[in-house]
């Protein structure tokens, strides 16, 4: 077992809307990485996937509030600290975040290396410029940037170019874990390739310890992680290695994701895929049982009573429905 | 196999955006035969000249050289009144549904239109309610509980289905599908192909894919196009162009989509390139 770079402990954060309303959509949430190893999080629109991201910072702002739990980046409880505190020496220095549309983050009007100077300079302002430029030089030669970015303005840039400048910046200072929010989505095949082979690099180099990869593309998460974990309304209802996961789901509702992936490969259109009716609950109120009860096929009156725990197998995975492994795999032969 | 009749052709269709140094071919003499209750996809990169294709069988754009044969006959839309009568024929669902409903409009409005564009304008309002209520059941949605609704008030996965149950309702011959799945997530996805699927085998309408994701045009299509630089580069059925690749640039295609039964292989793009 390597390092924990990152460990997450019951960590449960809300929105609050403006009528005093709490919505829960992060709700005891835990995990964790190891040195050299990315973990990747599945799950269907509005299910939370975001908001974890966003809570994994420890940097809350209105309407996103922290509730419980904690956060511990490489030994560093970081869940107490000032919010100040955090902003100066964490973010950037410990944990970088890439959200999607990361190519927006660049200003129109600056240059690209007046931007990665306004990045290390807010966590060390005594660094000359001069060395800001040979790291940004060598750490882009690097990546397969070429220095000339450096000196040019953001429309100049292609959308993949821009993706991967901002992606090559947030490393800059070396970060131990890196969040990568739907990085690639808005780019097409080639320059998805390109940053995904990128961030592969940036692992073997060192420039970051593990990664966690959000996405709700199933090919990819399975190509890039090690370990999925599956979130369905705040809650992550399955972990395990990203072979498991994919290829032999325990969770109903895992199930449904993996049965609705589409591969160009042969045998494709002899599968049904299959589509998962209704939609996610109202996390302002969310159900007193299983939260996914209401669309599942084989839901019986128990699931509704009582919130479901995590189940933990040995095979180091687990999943949260009050049928066992045997149960279930029965149920899915029988369907 | 038995001769298709042709629903839609196009001979030599061209588009030339700008003039002189700055002339861009958006799409470059295309030609091709949709056959009556096929489904066909038209898979391309950013920029491949794949929506002005689509814009112009839709008959928004004009085109700058060849012609479009409707059901054998050369489509003319040069009037008003033609192109009306074009579009009975014609329907499209667009990538972003949040933008392709009029906001101030509410649901059964919308669906009235519809009604009212199939010529049902005369038929008794009860009539018109149980129409409603049928396009909506065949896309899983409730009727009740849209009636009086705002298209904002609604998901973008229920919007989606909703421009179906328009579908539906006007019943054309060709339905041209724009990247009618990418702003919505695998689960939904899967239900809107679905729902299409189904469509096509009630109505038996021909159905245009544009898409870029490779996947989905294999799992929905009898034949698949790839465009690159406003021309077709490859085409045929689903099979031969997927798993049968020729041309280098499908093979590139594929190699880039990340796959769960194969190695992706990630040594093909170089990102010390340019």
């Amino acid at each position: 077992m390597g390092k924990v770079i990152l460990e997450v402990n019951e960590l449960t954060t809300k929105y609050v809307t403006r009528f005093n309303e709490d919505v829960y959509a992060v709700d005891h949430v835990s995990l964790k990485v190891e040195e050299g190893k990315s973990l990747g999080i599945a799950g269907e629109s509005g299910c939370g996937k975001s908001t974890l991201a966003l809570s994994l910072m420890g940097y809350y702002f209105a309407p996103l509030h922290y509730t419980s739990g904690e956060i511990i980046i490489d030994g560093q409880n970081i869940t107490g600290m000032h919010p100040d505190t955090v902003r100066k020496n964490i973010l950037g220095n410990e944990i970088a975040y890439i959200p999607q549309a990361a190519m927006n983050a660049l200003n129109p009007t600056q240059k690209i290396i007046h931007f990665i100077e306004d990045v290390v300079q807010a966590h060390d302002p005594k660094v000359s410029k001069k060395e800001i430029y040979e790291l940004a030089r060598e750490r882009f030669e690097v990546l397969g940037l070429p220095k000339e970015v450096l000196q040019r303005y953001p429309v100049e840039l292609s959308g993949g170019m821009k993706q991967r400048t901002v992606i090559a910046t947030s490393v800059i200072l070396e970060p131990k874990i890196l969040i990568a929010d739907e990085p690639s989505s808005a780019l097409d095949v080639t320059s998805q390739k390109m940053v995904i082979k990128m961030l592969r690099y940036m692992m073997e180099k060192g420039y970051v310890k593990a990664m966690i990869f959000i996405t709700h593309e199933l090919p990819l998460l399975y190509n890039v992680t090690d370990d999925i974990m599956v979130m369905y309304a705040g809650q992550i209802v399955e972990k395990g290695s990203s072979k498991q996961t994919v290829f032999d789901p325990i969770h109903p509702y895992a199930k449904g994701l993996m049965g609705s992936i589409i591969v160009p490969e042969s045998g494709l259109k002899d599968t049904k895929l299959t589509a998962i009716p209704g939609t996610p609950p109202n996390l302002k109120k969310p159900p007193e049982g299983c939260r996914f009860a209401e669309r599942c096929k084989f839901v019986t009156p128990e699931c509704k009573r009582y919130p479901v725990d995590m189940k933990y197998l040995e095979s180091d995975r687990s999943y949260r429905c009050i049928f066992t492994e045997e149960q279930l795999r029965k149920a899915y032969q029988n369907d | 196999m038995t001769e298709k009749k042709s629903c839609l052709k196009g001979v030599g269709l061209t588009k030339v955006f700008g003039l002189g140094r700055n002339k861009n071919m958006a799409v470059d003499h295309v030609d091709f035969d949709f056959a009556e209750g096929e489904i066909v996809s038209i898979v391309g990169e950013s920029g491949s000249g794949k929506t002005t294709l689509a814009k112009m069988l839709l008959g928004l754009i004009n085109t700058t050289e060849g012609e479009i044969y409707f059901k054998s006959k050369k489509r003319d839309i040069r009037s008003q009144k033609a192109k009306k009568e074009y579009w009975t024929n014609i329907q499209a669902i667009f990538q972003d549904p949040f933008s392709s409903y009029n906001i101030f409009n509410k649901i059964d409005a919308l669906f009235l239109d519809c009604i009212n564009m199939r010529g049902g304008k005369k038929l008794p309002y009860e009539k018109k309610l149980e129409m409603m209520t049928e396009a909506c059941s065949f896309v899983n949605l409730k009727f009740a509980e849209l009636t009086n609704k705002y298209p904002f008030e609604l998901s973008g996965g229920q919007m989606q289905r909703l421009m179906i149950a328009r579908i539906f309702l006007l019943k054309p011959q060709i339905l041209l599908a724009d990247e009618p799945t990418s702003m919505i997530d695998a689960c939904s996805r899967a239900t809107i192909l679905d729902m299409l699927l189904k469509l096509r085998n009630d109505t038996g309408m021909t159905i245009i894919f544009i898409t870029h994701d490779i996947g989905l045009a294999y799992f929905v299509s009898d034949k698949v196009f790839i465009m690159e630089h406003g021309k077709f580069v490859e085409s045929g059925t689903a099979d031969e162009v997927i798993l049968r690749p020729k041309e280098a640039y499908t093979k590139r295609l594929l190699n880039d989509v990340p796959k769960i039964h194969e190695e992706w292989d990630l040594s093909t793009v170089d990102i010390k390139a340019k």
